[in-house]
């Protein structure tokens, strides 16, 4: 598949014309922070950001959505929600975000497919934007093998100073390239331009991991029992507040909820977190997590090992939200190395 | 594209409700289109109460008693009491069979010892049933039953039948007026008990305290560990290996148990 190029000043018409077809969602700028949602106008995205706020999991898993619908009586009447399909564009998802969604497709889609998730996932079309420069200190993607967007897009922008080079990754990429915008073939010129830029990109990202992120489950399933998740636990108040913005995040729970005639209601699914005390609780009180040791532990062993020999895929992409909204600073790039340390002592 | 939504229940009638003891009721079901459930021994459904919730439950009834299947409910949670509450004729949702039962295939020809503790006895119940159905496929039977008292034995009334696939030693923690039999937990039983290792599959269900203890005497038996099995009680949510509640390590207890071979777990620390 050739390079394209779009010119910078071509972006806007591009925008505008999936606009007629498609929800446009997209980073935009709010009080000094970057979310990602619907835009109206193609000047709403702020295509040149440094991360956004939370990941795009919500527009395939909401924080909260009905999945059955029921009215009750002698016989229960029940059916599924499957809302109707939104043809979407997510324009100018981060490498990392693009992997997050990689993990969620092998989650949701490969065994057991989940309806809802497959209906919003199989209507979405992902417009990538390279990170030339890591967003902030807390960014490790390079380190997870995330900053390489592999192939997962379907068109994907590259800063190349006055237009963007465009490198198509699917079918639907290359007709919505086709069909929307004046995008033409890169020059010899520009192409080297392109590789350039990549060589340039990957000095900008430091090696902040010591080790190679595909020893990682290796190593930490070495230090199970080690004191060390307790002495970190001191420090993780338990709030949550990392799962929620993890971009690969997706335990949840389901629960009914009856309106207010009480003979009809809906079953809902929501997102839940391993950190909190109730999430191995059974019923009659058993907890099979009661410690935070315990849990903390366990979002770890998630992201770096579980999640890897589930699906293949790393179950951290590296994108440092978690530790941007850490009230206590836990930063997951600290933690590998520590436990790496052990490791390469013991 | 999935063809089925993967949470939405089966209808299921209630057609007899039975008071086993103060917290326990057994309900017989059966599917609003008449077919079986199609289950094994050692699976698990969802069980839905409209407007309160979903939990999982073990069927205790073996498949080969016909269309309809029982399941052993202690009033314990909030879907549990909702249960409790029904009367024959209601409906509820299912979903599953789930997850993985007793090892049948490994278990054919095999001698098979049974230790349930409480509850436990539920699942072992429906695999209990198979054998007695099936009896001339399995070797010698021994049945270890424990409760924490007398009152708590569950299925009294089935003992007999038990007896009749082998020998059934009982026994409660602590004993009332009532009780003539052995007293002390689970394990006291077991040096009453003679098996051969090389040809014995030890099967056990019960709460993970007991576990710890029926372990050690089934290696002072000389059983091998792959020849163990036991049923592991977790919160599994969804079933169907996403909602995450359920992990042991990364072990989805939905899929991959909720029955597991000693061997291939006892490496996972958060196992037992």
């Amino acid at each position: 598949m050739p390079i394209m190029i779009l010119g910078k000043e071509k972006v806007p018409q591009f925008v505008e014309g999936l606009l007629r077809d498609y929800q446009v969602i997209g980073p935009r700028k709010k009080d000094g922070f970057y979310l990602f949602g619907p835009v109206s106008k193609p000047e709403e995205i702020a295509l040149e950001y440094p991360i956004a706020l939370y990941p795009p999991r919500k527009f395939f898993l909401p924080a909260k959505e009905p999945v059955l619908r029921f009215r009750l009586g002698e016989k229960p009447e029940v059916e599924p929600v499957v809302e109707p399909p939104t043809p979407k564009v997510l324009f100018g998802l981060h490498p990392c975000d693009l992997h997050s969604t990689r993990l969620l497709d092998a989650a949701f889609l490969k065994e057991n497919p989940d309806a809802n998730y497959e209906t919003r996932r199989r209507n979405a079309i992902f417009v990538g934007i390279d990170c030339l420069a890591p967003c902030d200190e807390y960014a490790f993607c390079k380190d997870m093998g995330t900053l390489d967007p592999k192939g997962y897009y379907d068109l994907f922008l590259t800063d190349l100073g006055e237009a963007y080079a465009v490198e198509i990754g699917s079918g639907r990429g290359e007709e919505l390239l086709r069909k929307y915008s004046a995008a033409r073939e890169a020059t010899k010129a520009e192409q080297s331009k392109l590789e350039e830029v990549r060589k340039d990109r990957d000095k900008n990202f430091p090696s902040r991991l010591k080790f190679d992120a595909s020893k990682l489950p290796e190593i930490l399933w070495s230090r199970f029992n080690s004191p060390y998740w307790g002495e970190l636990a001191k420090r993780c108040m338990g709030c949550g507040s990392c799962t929620l913005v993890c971009s690969t995040c997706y335990c949840h729970d389901v629960l009914d909820r009856v309106e207010l005639n009480l003979t009809e209601g809906e079953r809902i699914r929501v997102w839940d977190s391993c950190l909190l005390d109730e999430f191995a609780k059974v019923a009659g009180g058993l907890n099979f997590r009661p410690s935070l040791e315990q849990r903390l532990r366990h979002r770890f062993y998630r992201k770096g090992k579980y999640l890897w020999d589930l699906l293949g895929l790393p179950g951290c992409v590296g994108c440092g939200r978690c530790t941007r909204h850490c009230l206590a600073k836990i930063n997951p790039i600290e933690v590998f190395n520590d436990v790496y340390q052990e490791y390469s002592q013991a | 594209m999935s063809n089925a939504h993967l949470l939405l229940p089966r209808l299921a009638r209630i057609l007899e409700i039975k008071e086993l003891t103060p917290r326990e009721k057994l309900f017989t079901l059966q599917l609003e289109d008449g077919k079986p459930l199609g289950h094994s021994p050692g699976q698990f459904v969802e069980v839905s109460v409209f407007g309160v919730g979903e939990c999982p439950i073990s069927i205790c009834s073996s498949p080969t008693r016909g269309d309809y299947f029982q399941l052993c409910v202690r009033a314990v949670g909030q879907v549990t009491n909702a249960l409790h509450r029904l009367k024959p004729g209601s409906m509820v949702g299912i979903r599953g069979p789930y997850g993985k039962g007793f090892p049948l295939e490994v278990m054919r020809g095999q001698d098979v010892l049974i230790a349930a503790g409480g509850l436990g006895m539920a699942p072992l119940r429906s695999l209990a049933q198979y054998i007695k159905d099936r009896r001339d496929e399995f070797g010698e039977v021994t049945v270890l039953y424990g409760a924490k008292e007398p009152g708590e034995l569950l299925f009294k009334d089935e003992l007999d039948e038990i007896q009749s696939v082998g020998e059934c030693l009982l026994t409660v923690d602590k004993a009332d007026e009532s009780w003539k039999g052995h007293v002390g937990v689970i394990t006291t039983l077991c040096p009453q008990v003679s098996v051969d290792p090389t040809r014995t599959i030890a099967v056990t269900v019960g709460p993970p305290i007991m576990y710890r203890f029926i372990l050690q005497e089934f290696k002072k038996m000389g059983i091998p560990d792959d020849r163990i099995y036991l049923s592991l009680e977790r919160r599994m949510k969804c079933g169907v290996g996403k909602c995450g509640h359920c992990q042991i390590n990364g072990i989805y207890v939905c899929r991959e148990g909720p029955v597991f071979n000693y061997a291939q777990i006892k490496d996972f620390p958060e196992a037992l």
